[in-house]
């Protein structure tokens, strides 16, 4: 028999074809969830811990919610809305996830809320974004975040800042979404008890040379409000020190990371002291956290030595979004109204404390004030020293005020004088 | 000497035997013009433009326009809008950079930039979420002030450009392409810094809401349809023969009597006009712009797309779209999570690697290899009988 050639490379590609096209048979009772986080570019590392977070949550329910078992199907954006978008897109319209949970960062949120609105019949969970807008702002009704945002991490530093005696202050912060939310959650309270920002630098994302900056730091300010993020911060105080700058510093939620704590330099001793704020901390002294971070480290070999805050964040969320497919029994039928509902009624305490959503459906919680703080065996790590329970996303003030303050940006809030 | 003296030199000199093994000329000299037609069919003065337009129609012409006509009805939405309506923008703007460097010889990477003006023009002028910035006007009125403004821009990075050649052509637009990234990161008062405009979606008119899948791709395919049209003329044209005279000789070009530095910056003023409309296309589709959407990633995926599909006709700027985009949206499933860039990453080398021509050159490739083949076996069976 002859078989030529060409019969032969036809029947291998229709054979691919077909393989590549039949794709996978799904077992009955398989519930597809969405899973969006960033896995390219400068935060996939986070990204990736984020999604150790969400596989958490699942596996400590045996991979079943509702009496369904859970498929998670991942998506990856490297930070960008516009992917985010393309991402939970082709999740929705083309895997046909019911419930869609991410994105990580702020930007990503407010777009894939923007999406949601033309999704009614799915329902979204977020991942780690923290934009104050994605919830304030047009919120829909399909978009739930069980994890606080960026000002809310922020509430009660101000009072602290005071309390230790820091009355003027200079700020220094990387110019986007997220540190303008920092900054008003800092300041919200800062400026009404009588502190004053004398100044502010919006430094762009990745800034390398901090020389204009610091001689701008004017003389007579007490400390230094830095709400940079990980290499950022790292240059920033490197090249502080080379100044010879003395003032102590109050940092952002990702600013005192184990990055900064484990600096070299000179100026180590004096990092001692510095407060920061944010909705976890690595040296929780409860049983539940204790509890999260065993079973983080059991499960993942690879993952960090402590769960990062991406990981806690995801973590809450996929939890939040399982624990409502079980209190309805998997029912997604009417539009997931039965679902949403249970959401809405979501009430547990997690690894840092009590999880709950307001009418907007964003995450009133808990905010860890600590401190850097010198351990027995010379390391530096982050000790609670306050925590300042249930904040709203109003920071505290009521509804009318703070939508007279508006959303922080650039200029708001400002207390120079 | 004028272009159209200039058209019939090189046709007498021209026999049409030779015009049909064009794929098999990899010199450069004149028979390797993509597209090439013999003129005298094309530049028949004595038949109106309509019938010299019906009589290049073929039809495989016909079958494609039916396909795309089908294509939605048969596709998902995301299918319809995701995959063919982003590929058609994108392809719009790998498509100017196809005009640019296969049909100029000039290889710009700031095709996205000008793209990206055209897009930032359209928040500006138009609506956004930004109203303090936004000013409102019309949709009609924005896109047409939008793309002026973004091809007097194309026109100014091809004067600034075109004095260099090869490799520093591409490091200057490169350039021009990272500084207007920057700009748009760091200006606050027209460009909103890092987190740029949204709610930039496509208008309505009349009873037609452009934000339907539907109603976008058909958009977007006419625009795509009407540039690969207006390509393939204008590269018959005397302009475009002169472009391709000067990318292949420029100083006997120049000899000739051209104005090779007119030729150039009309091209590149033409390109604009493409990647501006692509631009504007990008931004309705993602409904926002940011200065991601500009950023040096950007500019390489127009030059990935031009490439992978192969510069030597424009049909191949929407093949490498096409491909480009299949590949983002499904590599994930294919591999692990964490490794699926490695997958595009491949593909791309492979289809490189194999065919330097792209994919259109993979299939000139299979189409010489099958033909010949099959007079093999023709032959095979007629001596065995």
């Amino acid at each position: 028999m002859q078989l030529s050639k060409r019969t032969l490379t036809r029947t291998v590609i229709s054979a691919a074809i077909l393989a590549a096209t039949t794709g996978f048979a799904f077992a009955e009772g398989t519930l597809k969830v969405g899973l969006l986080s960033i896995l390219e570019g400068p935060f996939a590392v986070p990204g990736q811990d984020g999604i150790r977070g969400a596989e958490l949550a699942l596996k400590q329910k045996g991979g079943t919610a509702g009496g369904m078992k859970i498929q998670l199907i991942s998506g990856s954006s490297d930070g960008n809305p516009d992917k985010a978008v393309a991402a939970t897109r082709k999740l929705v319209e083309q895997d046909k996830v019911q419930v869609m949970i991410g994105p990580l960062s702020g930007d990503e949120g407010i777009a894939v809320k923007n999406y949601a609105k033309t999704q009614a019949g799915i329902t979204f969970i977020n991942g780690s974004s923290g934009a104050q807008a994605a919830t304030l702002n047009d919120p829909s009704t399909n978009f739930f975040r069980f994890n606080t945002e960026g000002a809310q991490w922020m509430v009660g530093l101000g009072d602290h800042a005071l309390s230790k005696g820091y009355k003027k202050m200079f700020l220094i912060a990387e110019d986007y979404g997220f540190p303008y939310s920092q900054v008003q959650g800092f300041m919200a309270s800062y400026c009404a008890k009588g502190g004053k920002v004398l100044d502010k630098a919006w430094v762009p994302l990745g800034t390398k040379d901090y020389a204009s900056v610091i001689a701008k730091i004017p003389k007579d300010v007490d400390a230094l409000l830095v709400v940079l993020g990980g290499s950022d911060a790292v240059n920033f105080l490197t090249q502080y020190e080379q100044a010879g700058g003395t003032k102590p510093m109050v940092g952002g939620s990702i600013t005192v990371d184990q990055t900064v704590l484990n600096y070299k330099g000179k100026r180590r001793e004096s990092l001692v002291g510095t407060a920061s704020a944010g909705p976890m901390a690595d040296s929780l002294d409860t049983a539940e956290w204790k509890k999260f971070v065993a079973d983080y480290k059991a499960n993942f070999k690879d993952g960090f030595p402590s769960p990062s805050l991406f990981a806690y964040l995801y973590y809450i969320n996929t939890k939040a979004a399982l624990d409502g497919l079980d209190a309805v029994k998997g029912d997604l039928s009417g539009g997931q109204k039965k679902y949403r509902e249970a959401l809405q009624k979501t009430k547990f305490v997690g690894p840092a404390g009590e999880v709950v959503i307001d009418a907007n459906r964003n995450g009133v919680g808990p905010t860890y004030i600590t401190e850097v703080t010198k351990a027995a065996d010379g390391s530096l790590f982050n000790k609670v020293v306050k925590t300042v329970p249930n904040i709203t996303q109003t920071l505290g003030l009521p509804e009318a005020e703070f939508k007279k303050m508006g959303l922080g940006t650039r200029d708001i809030p400002d207390c120079r004088k | 000497m004028s272009a159209a003296q200039w058209r019939r030199a090189m046709n007498t000199q021209l026999p049409r035997a030779q015009v049909s093994v064009v794929t098999q000329a990899p010199d450069r000299s004149a028979t390797s013009f993509p597209g090439y037609i013999p003129t005298q069919d094309l530049f028949n003065q004595n038949k109106s433009w309509l019938s010299r337009a019906w009589s290049i129609i073929r039809i495989r012409h016909s079958l494609v326009l039916l396909g795309l006509f089908i294509y939605p009805l048969i596709a998902s939405p995301f299918f319809t809008y995701q995959i063919a309506a982003q590929s058609m923008a994108l392809g719009l703007i790998a498509l100017s950079l196809t005009f640019l460097g296969g049909y100029g010889g000039m290889v710009s990477l700031s095709q996205m930039t000008v793209a990206g003006v055209s897009g930032y023009l359209i928040a500006i002028f138009g609506t956004s979420s930004m109203t303090a910035i936004s000013l409102g006007w019309p949709w009609w009125l924005a896109v047409i002030f939008s793309i002026l403004i973004a091809i007097v821009f194309a026109t100014l990075v091809g004067w600034l450009s075109i004095r260099t050649e090869g490799i520093h052509t591409i490091m200057i637009t490169l350039a021009i392409g990272v500084a207007f990234f920057y700009l748009t990161q760091q200006n606050y008062v027209l460009f909103n810094g890092f987190q740029g405009f949204s709610k930039i979606g496509a208008p309505t008119v009349g009873d037609v809401d452009f934000k339907d899948p539907n109603a976008f791709y058909f958009l977007s395919v006419g625009c795509a349809l009407l540039s690969y049209w207006s390509v393939k003329y204008l590269v018959r044209a005397p302009f475009g023969m002169a472009l391709q005279g000067i990318r292949d000789n420029p100083r006997r070009m120049n000899s000739l009597g051209f104005n090779i530095t007119a030729h150039r910056l009309a091209a590149h003023a033409f390109a604009g006009l493409l990647a501006s409309v692509g631009g504007i296309l990008l931004i309705w589709y993602n409904n926002r712009i940011s200065p991601g959407s500009i950023n040096t990633g950007a500019l390489i995926n127009i030059l990935v797309i031009a490439v992978l599909g192969g510069m030597k006709h424009p049909i191949g700027a929407f093949i490498g779209a096409i491909t480009f985009v299949l590949l983002q949206n499904f590599a994930i499933d294919l591999v692990d999570r964490q490794r699926f860039n490695l997958v595009i990453g491949s593909v791309f080398l492979l289809i490189v690697f194999f065919s330097p021509d792209g994919l259109l050159g993979l299939w000139q490739k299979l189409r010489v290899r099958w033909a010949s083949s099959g007079r093999d076996e023709r032959i095979q069976g007629s001596r065995r009988a």
